[in-house]
């Protein structure tokens, strides 16, 4: 063999980047392919920081303990050798940013510091500023340039992934893809292909946090060639995201941690300014609801809150999606010493202050904790077996996928500050097996055949043909946006079965609508149009899993929420009483029928949805969660 | 209170063809910012002759000014359009391409010469490889620590790079955001091993001493990174390297 073996990285953000250092340190070739400059990817986001016990702060924190807090995050719905190998190599990771240059925030002796992060009671988080995404993500990007200018890794960035180059044996063989700016459509021949290409809240919008690229319409693709898609029914969404027409953005916890009361005025109608509306005229939600948390609650109570609230009860702000989260009862200096970050985003994006005038916000998407169903090989202490070929690889033979496209670690709510972990690990991983994936071939690394490439190029040829001809009466961006509001309201943060039924039936009918597209846009140049339609259908395709995993679903997990299907704590009961006791024998029922992977595959009718086993090697579940 | 956002847009169909502008005119509404204007533009792009047109092609990603995609030139300033608020600017609004950067098309630039100027000085740390060697890097104190932030933050936006005298098609200045960088990576305590090969990069023709302290780099700054900072820092050190330089002390 005289060339090394080709891997194609499709995606740059911190998943990608990962994987692709990764082949890249090893000796083989990678193409690396983005929709934009990869530094511009929503890794870039992610505020608050990355998990990793360090334990330097005299708390006796142990990886255990992140592994349990991750697991039960989760409400064990993940595979838990994946956990505990990615909690495991945490400060392994951290150590290698820090040596890439990232500048994580000190402590006065100039080590890392740790601060405290939902879910978990000690200090674990390790930040840079409030851009802990941006900065890990700039110190992958700047070792991807080092390699780059010594030819070992080949960027390809302003090209859109299209399509998967199957063989006859179903087992990937390279990919096609779009230049943005000719319209080009070619297919790039490799031996295997990782999948980071992210999260898909754009289903969602404009009530998302995500950015405008995160479609999801990669990892649709891939599914809809074939690869398997898990867990799709469950979508974190942010209780506090402060209103935009465009997204809506994150307003960190903090708020409402540090004060911050949320409320509505008692009579919707009310048109006076916020501060001129007496105490008694308020309905102070999460207080009223939550007595003894008030505004503290979990998110997902907090969420779900504010929706009974604007959409059942009709009291959001002048009818509308919108509820006050206010700091202006509180001292304006302690407010602005500990919250300046977030008064910054929202007066920068708002312009009001949030000191004098409460904030307007509402739930939003923000993460899937489903995606692309990946394999993972166990090891016999209870981890994943590092550099087996078998982790990170989807259903499909020689395909691969990391980060916030795969499901893996986080099960049915995801832990803060575990996104940004999951993500740099799940990539070193997936660039590992890749590795040795392309090391370990048996069949001679000769070329798929000049057949299937050129047919490939054909079929998405044809289909810009078509798009680029219709002359329909639909405009993409609008069915958009009708998408957004009916995923929103349907299959959102609270779920019924015969809403999500209807939700499934008017997806059917938007792909249909999608089908007399007009483009408006007949340039073959830089036209977004055209891939902006191309990535709408694959949006519907993926909330079409999301519906119908949702839909079958018949229980209340983490994000996932029906309330038919609630079994609450009894009241005042505690392990012993027989009430309680009761009620502990129906979660453990609920969970032999529920506790399951749900796993997608494409058919052309819908989704076909069946259930696979969840491994709880590490920390079985034998006690419900009790917040009391 | 205004009734209408009325945009004048200049246009332009690809790299090699001449621009022109259009004029549009959409309802107000509260809560805008250029890219959900753009947004809204793209559903309905008819002109105020009433014309349909082809939607606007514009760059944007995050909105929330951290991704730096979304650079262009609003009413003759350079910025990030996520955050630049309807309320707040003068109507018409003049929206262009992000000026020195080649169009791709209307609104959209290439700026991947920003990237070999970052390719050009090595800004990045030397590692053995992404692997756990078991240490982190030395430790760097909260005070030097808060300074290299400042220009950690850097988005490749663009912004100075279009409001500098110097920089553009017509010379091959390199432009502060690579500058910067070479700021930042020279502090970095083990960054510090590649500072004299840095330094002769920037010292080369293009370099730094093509910085006409102009200082509009450090004014358009949407992260207000301390640009000219920087390249003062980095001549006090050009002229210690040059002087090691002459005395062989390299």
């Amino acid at each position: 063999m005289t060339a090394a073996p080709k891997a194609i990285v499709i995606g740059g953000g911190l998943g990608g980047l990962w994987a692709a250092l990764r082949i890249a340190d090893a000796g083989c070739q990678v193409r690396l392919f983005s929709l934009f400059e990869v530094k511009r990817s929503h890794s870039v986001c992610a505020q608050g920081g990355i998990n990793a016990v360090l334990d330097t702060k005299g708390e006796r924190d142990s990886i255990r303990q992140h592994i349990v807090d991750t697991i039960k995050g989760g409400e064990y719905l993940a595979n838990q050798p994946p956990i505990k190998s990615m909690c495991e190599s945490a400060p392994g990771l951290i150590r290698t940013f820090e040596r890439m240059g990232v500048t994580f925030s000190r402590t006065p002796e100039g080590i890392l510091d740790q601060r405290l992060f939902g879910g978990v009671k000690n200090r674990r988080t390790c930040f840079a500023g409030a851009s802990t995404g941006q900065q890990l993500l700039y110190g992958v990007d700047q070792q991807v340039r080092r390699l780059e200018s010594q030819g070992r890794i080949e960027k390809h960035e302003w090209w859109e992934f299209l399509s998967l180059l199957l063989d006859e044996d179903g087992i990937c063989r390279g990919i096609t893809a779009m230049d943005l700016r000719s319209l080009e459509i070619r297919a790039f021949p490799a031996e295997a292909v990782v999948m980071a290409t992210g999260g898909f809240g754009q289903i969602y919008a404009p009530k998302t946090t995500t950015s405008t690229n995160c479609t999801g319409a990669a990892a649709s693709r891939c599914y809809q060639q074939g690869a398997r898609f898990a867990n799709a029914e469950f979508f974190q969404f942010h209780p506090t995201a402060m209103i935009g027409t465009d997204k809506t953005r994150l307003m960190s916890e903090a708020a409402r941690g540090e004060g911050g009361r949320i409320w509505v005025p008692r009579n919707p109608d009310d048109a006076r300014p916020p501060h001129s509306i007496p105490e008694s005229e308020r309905f102070y939600i999460l207080e009223e609801f939550f007595p003894s948390y008030g505004n503290t609650v979990a998110r997902d109570e907090a969420s779900r809150a504010i929706w009974r609230v604007t959409r059942q009860m009709g009291l959001g702000i002048g009818g509308s999606d919108r509820v006050y989260l206010d700091l202006t009862h509180l001292d304006r200096g302690f407010v602005s010493k500990r919250l300046g970050a977030i008064l910054d985003i929202y007066r920068k994006f708002a312009g009001t202050d949030p000191l004098s005038q409460p904030m307007e916000i509402f739930p939003a998407a923000h993460y899937p904790m489903g995606g692309l169903w990946v394999d993972f090989e166990p090891d016999a202490s209870g981890g994943m077996r590092p550099g087996s070929l078998r982790n990170h690889a989807t259903s499909i033979l020689g395909l691969y996928a990391c980060g916030e496209c795969d499901y893996a670690y986080h099960g049915a709510n995801r832990l803060g500050a575990n996104s940004l972990l999951s993500a740099s690990f799940s990539g070193r991983v997936a660039g590992e097996s890749a590795t040795n994936y392309l090391k370990g071939l048996a069949r001679a690394t000769a070329e798929p055949s000049e057949r299937i490439l050129t047919e490939e190029v054909e079929r998405q040829t044809a289909i810009n043909r078509r798009l680029m001809e219709s002359d329909g009466s639909e405009n993409p961006y609008r069915l958009h946006r009708e998408l957004g509001e009916l995923m929103t309201s349907k299959v959102g943060v609270v779920r019924a079965n015969p809403e999500l039924e209807m939700a499934l039936a008017e997806l059917q009918t938007l792909r249909a609508r999608l089908g007399s597209a007009s483009l408006g846009n007949s340039r073959a140049w830089a036209n977004q149009t055209l891939s902006f339609t191309r990535q709408l259908g694959d949006m519907i395709e993926l909330a079409m899993v999301v519906a119908r995993s949702a839909l079958e679903r018949d229980e209340c997990r983490g994000a996932h929420y029906k309330s038919d299907f609630q079994i609450r704590i009894p009241e005042g009961k505690f392990p012993g009483d027989p009430e309680y006791e009761d009620y502990r024998a129906r979660w453990k029922a609920n969970n032999d029928r529920w506790l399951k992977t749900s796993v997608a595959e494409w058919r052309p009718d819908g989704p076909a949805i069946r259930y696979e086993a969840v491994d709880l090697g590490v920390y079985p579940p034998t006690d419900p969660r009790d917040y009391r | 209170m205004q009734d209408w956002i009325h945009l004048r847009i200049r246009r332009q169909d690809g790299p090699e063809t001449p621009a022109y502008w259009q004029e549009f005119r959409l309802p107000y509404a509260p809560d805008q910012n250029v890219v959900s204007v753009l947004m809204r533009l793209r559903e309905h792009p008819v002109t105020i002759e009433g014309t349909w047109v082809e939607p606007v092609a514009w760059d944007s990603n995050c909105m929330e000014e951290v991704c730096g995609s979304c650079a262009m030139s609003i009413n003759g300033v350079p910025r990030p359009s996520c955050s630049a608020l309807i309320d707040d600017l003068a109507q018409p609004i003049l929206l262009e391409p992000l000026p020195k950067f080649p169009v791709v098309r209307d609104l959209l630039v290439d700026r991947s010469r920003m990237d070999t100027g970052l390719s050009r000085v090595k800004a990045w740390i030397e590692i053995d490889g992404a692997w756990d060697i078991h240490e982190g890097a030395p430790r760097i104190s909260p005070a030097e620590w808060s300074e290299n932030y400042l220009y950690s933050r850097c988005m490749s936006c663009g912004c100075c790079m279009a409001a500098c005298p110097q920089y553009g098609s017509h010379s091959d200045f390199i432009g502060p955001a690579p500058l910067a960088q070479v700021r930042l990576m020279n502090a970095h305590p083990t960054g510090r091993y590649d500072k004299t090969d840095r330094l002769h990069r920037i010292m080369a023709t293009g370099g730094l001493s093509d910085c006409g302290n102009a200082q509009n780099c450090v004014r358009v700054c949407p992260k207000a990174i301390p640009l000219t900072t920087a390249i003062g820092e980095l001549g006090r050190q050009t002229t210690l390297q040059a002087l090691k330089d002459l005395f062989g002390r390299g």
